[in-house]
């Protein structure tokens, strides 16, 4: 059963064409992979979904649970379970981490989501989430955030990316805790060893999918680059 | 309702246990308008006090050695809502001695009231003073408050201030503090401002790093709406050999407000360094965005990211 569908996407920055004709599936309980080098339109695809300002499709549909949420605000949007993982986490001073994690739910255990990100909870409870946490922490308190809101479509922006990097295994783990949430994921990576951990995967080139595959079909065709947008030479990163 | 049961009051409104005025452990001071309403010393702590023409004379001396485990309250301001009150704060913190001092300051009806500060405040050797005052002001932004001090911290002697206006209107405000840092001393000040409707804030804090190894930091955080306006003055000078200051300036400006801000930073000597950093700016979108994406109404998070800045 269809959780998120695209249709038919196109989206326009400064000018510039950034998604052209895009159409996407995700599928209930489903972890799927969008895999393109940088600048290929994967963070517009969740800036778009999410609904960010300056983020307004030039034309096309995205239909949520059978409704289409383009003319929700983003807070609407969050409010029907769409959440977002940020590839470069804000930084919030005087904001604490353990408020941050209780936005969605006061009630939840907080301590035990730092614990699922490798954070200590004694040492990072009651710190803000300002400038005195690396890139790499703040990124970790990010996916904790978003496994504690318990959405049903969380979208994670490259989060392998950051100072400090996770393994693909603390990644997984983090994705599969989504999954046992009841959540979907749409896993954004340039890296095709990420890809791996989905079920499901599609190829971001030129503002287009190009293909829509099985984790390993689809692995296998970035690294071949026989990408007929842009004929392998600009949708893989040597 | 006694004026001393009206302070308790208002104490409580800030989020203070009001008991502290009736706790015999507890030093505090309690003046409103030109009279003293409660005074208590305790071991390690004397205080004396003095009426004056418009205010009051108030000096406060942590004794030598002394570790004061209690804050030392003071709670000053003006009920009514016209009038001028003028206190002279005499603070001395003497060697190795330990206190912190809080001070409540309250004009919860001022429509013409005027307020000035006159502190010195003197840390000898080896000793700590935390000052952190904290206002409550009214609706209507009509009182001035002119807080000045004039600040030495005595070598290995350390100061921290920590001011915050951020409930009621403002009204005018105008923060003068001069602070000398000595060998090996440290000074932090930090303000936290809230400026609505028309209210004007000037903010001048200089530090002069006199002493080797000294350091500093001033931290300034003010946010703005309405046609608020606010300039923040940081200062600091490095004269000695291993000195370093920091100036740290963020505001957020909404609606028709203004802010400026001016880092100044001084070295006479080769080995001293001094930084600055200043934002001033609307709300960061991402900051809205990554709120909004936990369900927060753009309302909300606005409050959440202002309330943050200023806590």
């Amino acid at each position: 059963m269809r959780l998120l569908e695209i249709k038919n996407l196109s989206f326009q920055l400064g000018g510039n064409i950034i998604l052209d004709d895009l159409n996407l599936t995700v599928d209930q309980g489903e972890i799927h992979a969008l895999i393109g080098t940088n600048g290929s339109g994967k963070s517009s695809v969740a800036y778009l979904i999410l609904g960010c300002e300056k983020y307004v499709p030039t034309s096309g549909e995205i239909v949520f649970e059978g409704n289409s949420i383009n003319a929700l605000k983003l807070f609407e949007r969050a409010r029907l379970g769409i959440t977002l993982c940020w590839q470069e986490p804000a930084r919030l001073e005087g904001i604490a981490v353990e408020d941050y994690l209780r936005l969605g739910d006061p009630s939840i255990d907080s301590a035990a989501y730092l614990r699922k990100v490798g954070l200590p909870p004694e040492q990072y409870l009651q710190r803000n989430i300002d400038k005195t946490l690396s890139g790499g922490q703040r990124k970790r308190i990010e996916l904790a955030s978003v496994l504690a809101l318990k959405p049903k479509l969380a979208i994670l922006d490259e989060p392998d990316s950051g100072i400090d990097l996770l393994s693909i295994g603390e990644i997984s783990d983090v994705i599969q805790s989504c999954k046992g949430n009841g959540a979907s994921v749409l896993l954004i990576t340039h890296r095709e060893e990420m890809v791996r951990i989905a079920d499901r995967a599609s190829q971001l080139c030129g503002g287009k999918i190009v293909l829509t595959a099985s984790p390993a079909e689809v692995a296998q065709f970035y690294k071949s680059r026989r990408c007929t947008v842009c004929n392998g030479k600009e949708c893989h990163d040597d | 309702m006694t004026e001393l049961e009206e302070v308790s009051r208002i104490v409580s409104n800030m989020g203070v246990d009001s008991a502290v005025l009736t706790d015999p452990r507890v030093a505090h001071v309690v003046a409103t308008g030109l009279d003293l309403v409660s005074r208590r010393v305790i071991p390690g702590v004397d205080i004396r006090n003095e009426k004056t023409a418009d205010g009051l004379v108030a000096q406060i001396t942590v004794k030598q050695h002394a570790k004061i485990a209690n804050p030392i309250h003071l709670c000053i301001g003006v009920l009514h809502d016209t009038g001028r009150q003028r206190i002279q704060l005499q603070v001395k913190s003497e060697n190795d001695s330990a206190a912190k001092i809080v001070a409540h300051c309250f004009f919860p009806r001022a429509q013409n009231v005027e307020h000035i500060m006159d502190a010195s405040i003197e840390i000898d050797s080896g000793a700590e003073l935390h000052h952190a005052e904290g206002h409550y002001h009214g609706p209507f932004g009509g009182v001035t408050v002119l807080p000045t001090a004039k600040v030495r911290v005595h070598p290995h002697g350390r100061y921290t201030s920590d001011f915050s206006l951020t409930s009621g209107r403002v009204g005018k405000l105008r923060i003068d503090y001069s602070v000398t840092v000595e060998a090996h001393a440290i000074a932090e000040l930090t303000a936290k401002i809230f400026g609505h409707a028309t209210d004007e804030i000037k903010i001048r804090e200089a530090v002069v790093l006199s002493g080797e190894q000294a350091r500093s930091l001033i931290r300034t955080r003010v946010a703005l709406e309405g046609r608020a306006r606010a300039e923040v003055t940081g200062i600091t000078e490095g004269n000695a050999e291993g000195a370093r200051g920091h100036v740290d300036c963020m505001e957020i400006v909404r609606d028709h407000a203004f802010a400026q801000a001016i880092p100044i930073v001084r070295v006479t000597h080769p080995l001293a360094k001094v930084t600055h950093e200043a934002a001033i700016g609307s709300i960061d979108q991402k900051q809205l965005e990554t709120l909004m994406a936990h369900g927060l109404t753009p309302e909300q998070a606005v409050e959440m990211v202002v309330t943050g800045l200023l806590r």
